[in-house]
């Protein structure tokens, strides 16, 4: 290799100034682009449109895509919110099955491309409310786990739901570190799996799940806290026991089956009675059911909320 | 050696110019309180364990200079404990006196996070010679092995806190550790 240290540098090799600075643009220009590009994975991502209207719209203020999507709690990437948007490309998503299975008449393994045609899309603007206190406004794509559910006909022993997240270290790198123990488990009673407003969720803000959410396909329930809504789902197994999730072996006094946001039962170590919304600077109040107690406070009715927290 | 002093003191300094920079550049992720919160409790502990190390690190190599430099150390341990206190007081809470004091009484992590901030107080304000030397070195040593239960307590409310993953707090609570055993070591 040939090395030069000479300081004289030959008229011919200085750049104009008009060039050199044309130059400086196009690669400003250049770098904020891909910089776009790795800042929004979604780009890369299919449309989802809705094909149905839906009952339940909401009138807060969305929260921003960019923020969706690179704040997340999705251990399988690692513990802190900026890691699942970091890390999640090596997350595969196409081929995808979910087995559905357990006390069903009709236990099968769908396709995710057949899940996704079994019942019209629906665009649903939750309110999402994590656990650690902040929230979100997200519009997810998708339709009520009720229509799967009624596709493979539980049985009358199917009392519970439980739902089994993909367990694959090579892809989910996270997993690797013994935090929580692997695969993601959560689980619903069957009638909380069967409301209306239980959502199984294939897109938001218009196109297919960004990886970092739960691709391709998780739960969303928007009255309980976020860790219940299990992401990039591979099994559902209907059973007769109440499930253990992952969380409750992780932590039994604080996180319960339940898990329904109620700022009158705080977590053991912090309250949950305020939020806040992401982009917002004061807290706001949290309400009972994250605002769908009209929906929902009559599938628990005379429990103590206190104890099945 | 004061050039020492001022690249140490300009070191020192850069985490809180990231925030400040950051913050105009709306460059803090999408929960800016958060981030504010963890990054100067996070330099809070680092530095109060910087301040522990001048001591090993002079027993061990019998240089002087990091003795030298252990106020400024201090001092810059109470700033960030400051900025941390102040970040929960005014842009966590925004003097909502009801739900700062519940937290104070009845969760231990804010409990301990609060306690260390007090004893660390007088600490800062006795670091200046007038002061020093008004109360006599020796009382002024009893005062300052405050630092300890300081420290301990600080990891504690660090590893109280976090909702699962303990691993930062631990390096804290091992590295804090090492530096204690040391002093021991030496002290036979």
């Amino acid at each position: 290799m040939k090395t030069s240290y000479s300081s004289t540098i030959p008229a011919s090799e200085i750049t104009p100034k008009t060039l050199f600075e044309q130059r400086r643009r196009f690669i400003q220009m250049a770098t904020g682009v891909s910089a776009a590009l790795l800042a929004n994975p979604l780009l890369a991502n299919e449309k989802l449109t809705a094909s149905a209207s839906s009952a339940y719209g909401l009138t807060d203020e969305l929260t921003p895509l960019k923020d969706i999507t690179r704040y997340n709690n999705f251990y399988e990437f690692g513990t802190d919110k900026e890691s699942p948007a970091k890390r999640a490309s090596s997350l595969i998503t196409r081929p995808w099955t979910i087995s559905v299975e357990g006390e069903v008449e009709k236990p099968q393994t769908f396709d995710i491309d057949q899940l996704l045609k079994l019942a019209p899309i629906e665009e649903r603007i939750y309110r999402l409310r994590c656990v650690e206190a902040w929230s979100m406004v997200v519009p997810w794509l998708g339709y009520p786990l009720a229509e799967l559910i009624k596709r493979v006909q539980p049985t009358s022993a199917a009392h519970y739901v439980e739902f089994i997240s993909l367990h694959d270290p090579e892809q989910m790198p996270g997993q690797r570190s013994p935090v929580l123990q692997w695969p993601y488990k959560e689980g619903l009673r069957i009638d909380e799996a069967m409301h209306p407003l239980t959502l199984l969720t294939f897109g938001l803000y218009g196109e297919l799940l960004p990886k970092q959410n739960g691709a391709p396909v998780r739960m969303v329930i928007p009255w309980k806290y976020g860790f219940k809504s299990a992401k990039s789902i591979v099994k559902i197994r209907f059973v007769e026991q109440q499930p253990v999730s992952s969380w409750m072996q992780a932590g039994p006094n604080e996180y319960g089956f339940y898990a329904n946001v109620n700022p009158a039962v705080d977590h053991p170590r912090w309250s949950q009675a305020k939020e806040r919304r992401i982009g917002d600077f004061l807290k706001r109040p949290t309400l009972p059911f994250n605002g769908y107690a009209d929906q929902v406070a009559s599938l628990y009715n005379g429990m103590d909320l206190t104890k099945d927290f | 050696m004061p050039w020492l002093k001022v690249g140490v003191f300009l070191l020192a300094l850069l985490p809180f110019i990231k925030l400040i920079l950051g913050f105009y550049q709306d460059d803090l992720g999408a929960n800016p309180i958060e981030k504010i919160t963890h990054t100067t409790g996070f330099w809070t502990l680092s530095f109060l364990l910087i301040t522990l190390t001048a001591t090993p690190l002079r027993l061990i190599t019998h240089w002087s200079w990091p003795i030298r430099l252990r106020r400024m150390l201090g001092l810059f341990a109470f700033f960030y404990a400051c900025l941390h206190f102040l970040t929960y007081l005014i842009l966590d809470q925004f003097f909502d006196a009801a739900a700062i004091i519940e937290d104070i009484s009845k969760r231990p992590y804010i409990t301990l996070g609060f306690t260390a901030f007090v004893l660390l107080t007088p600490l800062a304000i006795s670091s200046n010679d007038t002061i020093t030397r008004k109360i006599g070195s020796k009382n002024w040593r009893r005062l300052h092995s405050l630092i300890y239960p300081i420290a301990i307590v600080g990891v504690i409310h660090f590893a109280w806190l976090v909702k699962k993953d303990l691993s930062t707090p631990l390096m804290f609570a091992g590295l804090l550790s090492t530096l204690l055993l040391i002093r021991l070591f030496y002290r036979r």
